[in-house]
């Protein structure tokens, strides 16, 4: 029974780490699909971030700056995309597209160039990273059976970015539904004409929805590389900003079902995690590549069996034209 | 301002000038980043340069690449035809390699003109297949194709590594690859051909694939431009509410276009397993499903252009693979920063040039008169 306690706290635990990711990445794109522009580009944003952060990180050896140069990095790619689909109204997914396979060359061959190290970025060392942080009163509550183990596990011992990333939902929902700035967002991606005709730019509010998702993306990269792990590595992303962006479809386009989305993505890949390597009984080992496949498998379920009517925002992916 | 858009540019300019002018602008920018990366752009770009078209060799691999970049460039270029954007011609190549392999050893007897069509079509079936349940996930269940076909990207790799290392792998082989097919089914090299005419080339793995990809520009431009289906593929990128009301059913089209782009993405894997490797290796596409994208873009959907820009992406990746040899700071994967930007300039944003060309070609006429 204790075994089985303690499994489920570690499963539930690598799937806080494995979440935090995806819940940056997909409050991005919320930003920017709210405001009427598809992202495709979360995965390039994040790969280049994660690049920046690691970078930045081992030469100043600070995980701080690095943070500021990833998210810089990706702010910039973020108002590429804006000037491709807010200022020349072009195809949004094909610049989305073009951001991922921008980074995906971009990051490797400049680590090649600064690093030679076959594509990565030296290793950190503890002060390049972002480290554990362990909450008050953990040496007093620790000891205790279940509620000690919980706090220990679950609630403490994670590094900041994490606490920030579960603080985002929060604050994109706040934006989003409590301010004025979120009102006219989201009027830009369900009605922009309208907002036109309030005589708020469209072309502004949506520039500024980019530079939100640029901050996001940029924190979640420099978490894949400064605070999961301690180096870049070449896509080391794997998929997560396309993940993140059927999480966002999925919880059709609101904070609270999207955040539940990205838990269930990043559990799926805890449990695969854990499931690599031991014998189920009755079927023996299942090919470790079958269960790494599982979160991919899991997004064409989703996609395929909900999605029948989703309630994307009206004007997503079409170019704001003023009327003459 | 936007008035000029409606101004139709002359051909040459629309087809020829824009397209150049995106390539210069990405060449443009590349060298900045080879700048950053510490070598000298004109260099770097005379080696690929030299790489690519300096040796008959070196042209045989350039257009042995362009191969792969013909079919999976009419791949994406026919899913735009009917306003849907295909990522997943990567995995469909991936699985047809499957197909290929199974058609080789079944018909182990057999030579390669026998084979060959067997082989095609079992490619077809398996990228076809691979293609057709994204198209129907997207016509029947609205899930969008963009997300699913790259999740099934991601399926096609691990279902193909597992192939690899459990199922296929050649008896006492450490690397995941597959046996050998027969020497026999191994497709007719060009540099044997060229060789009777005194042209000398030792390594090229050009094969007769290049005909077959240039064949299958052919039926592209007939399927687009000449038939029914092409005219029913016309309207629905007007939008689904103008098919229905022209009484197309969009579901069933969109189903039909993503497998005809599954076929085309699928011929990369006789290209690659019955003219060059002669068996399944791991990740053999390598990136080709991409570079698809750009190379549609680019040749703006249409054979010509298709033909002129898997030429040179493919000498791009040809002239990029001894790159590091010249110049260990920089990797191939230079050229996949190129293709971004081509994807970037050629297909987000093609309204660069426009407005400044349409008001010239209107000053233009204006000078003349007319």
């Amino acid at each position: 029974m204790y075994e089985f306690f303690d499994l489920t706290l570690s499963v539930f635990a690598s799937t806080i780490r494995l979440a935090i990711p995806l819940i940056l990445a997909a409050m991005a794109g919320m930003m920017s699909e709210r405001s009427g522009i598809v992202n495709v580009g979360l995965e390039g944003k994040m790969l280049m971030a994660a690049f920046a952060a690691a970078a930045t990180a081992a030469v100043t050896n600070d995980a701080w700056v690095g943070l500021a140069a990833g998210i810089m990095v990706s702010v910039l790619l973020s108002l590429l995309h804006g000037v491709a689909c807010i200022t020349y109204n072009g195809n949004q997914v094909v610049s989305g597209m073009a951001i991922n396979i921008l980074a995906a060359g971009l990051a490797p061959t400049l680590a090649n160039a600064w690093f030679n190290r076959g594509g990565q970025t030296p290793m950190l060392s503890a002060d390049g990273r972002h480290t554990a942080i362990h909450l008050p009163g953990i040496e007093t509550v620790g000891d205790i059976p279940v509620i000690g183990d919980v706090y220990r596990l679950l609630i403490s011992g994670h590094n900041m970015l994490v606490y920030i990333a579960i603080l985002t939902p929060f604050i994109v929902a706040w934006i989003l539904y409590a301010t004025r700035f979120g009102l006219r967002l989201r009027a830009a991606g369900e009605n922009p004409h309208a907002l036109d005709t309030a005589g708020v730019s469209v072309s502004s509010i949506r520039y500024r929805a980019q530079i939100g998702c640029g901050i996001l993306c940029g924190i979640a990269g420099a978490y894949l590389a400064t605070a999961q792990s301690a180096a870049f590595s070449q896509n080391m992303t794997a998929g997560r900003g396309y993940l993140a962006l059927a999480a966002l479809i999925f919880g059709r386009w609101r904070p609270k079902p999207t955040l539940l989305a990205c838990f269930l993505f990043a559990f799926t890949d805890a449990v695969q995690i854990r499931l690599q390597g031991t014998v189920i009984p009755g079927i023996g080992i299942i090919p470790v590549q079958m269960i790494q496949a599982l979160p991919y498998l899991l997004t064409i379920l989703l996609l395929a069996g909900f999605i029948g009517k989703s309630e994307a925002p009206k004007a997503i992916g079409l170019p704001f034209v003023k009327d003459r | 301002m936007r008035i000029h858009h409606k101004i139709d540019l002359p051909g040459w300019m629309e087809y020829l000038l824009i397209p150049l002018l995106n390539l210069l602008l990405a060449f443009l920018l590349t060298s900045i980043v080879v700048f950053y990366a510490g070598e000298n752009p004109f260099d770097v770009f005379a080696s690929l340069f030299q790489g690519a078209l300096g040796t008959v060799d070196g042209t045989g691999y350039t257009l042995y690449y362009a191969t792969n970049f013909i079919f999976t460039g009419l791949a994406v270029a026919i899913a735009f035809h009917g306003g849907l954007f295909n990522i997943g011609g990567e995995g469909q190549a991936y699985i047809a390699g499957v197909g290929v392999l199974l058609a080789c050893f079944w018909l182990d007897q057999f030579s390669w003109w026998v084979v060959l069509p067997a082989a095609m079509l079992s490619a077809a079936v398996f990228g076809g297949l691979w293609a057709f349940i994204p198209g129907w996930l997207q016509a029947k269940r609205g899930s969008h194709v963009v997300i699913t076909t790259i999740m099934f990207n991601y399926l096609a790799a691990a279902l193909i590594n597992y192939l690899l290392v459990d199922v296929l792998i050649a008896p006492n082989q450490q690397s995941p690859q597959s046996q050998a097919i027969a020497s026999d089914q191994h497709l007719p090299l060009l540099r044997d051909m060229l060789g009777f005419f005194g042209v000398e080339s030792r390594f090229s793995p050009l094969n007769i694939s290049f005909f077959l990809a240039l064949f299958a520009c052919f039926v592209f431009w007939l399927l687009v431009w000449k038939s029914k289906f092409g005219y029913e593929l016309r309207v629905i990128e007007q939008g689904e509410k103008v098919a229905k009301y022209a009484g197309i059913p969009p579901a069933r089209l969109v189903m039909t276009v993503m497998v005809i782009s599954g076929i085309f993405a699928s011929m990369v894997a006789i290209n690659v397993i019955m003219g060059e490797q002669h068996r399944l290796i791991i990740e053999y596409t390598n990136g080709a499903g991409f570079v698809g994208i750009a190379v549609a873009l680019m040749g703006r959907n249409h054979p010509v252009g298709i033909i002129a820009a898997a030429i040179l992406f493919g000498a791009l990746y040809q002239g990029g693979s001894e790159l590091a040899f010249d110049f260990p700071g920089l990797s191939r994967d230079m050229i996949v920063v190129i293709q971004g930007l081509v994807v970037l300039f050629c297909g987000a944003m093609e309204n660069i040039f426009k407005p400044s060309l349409a008001r010239l070609v209107i000053y233009l006429r204006r000078q003349k008169g007319v």
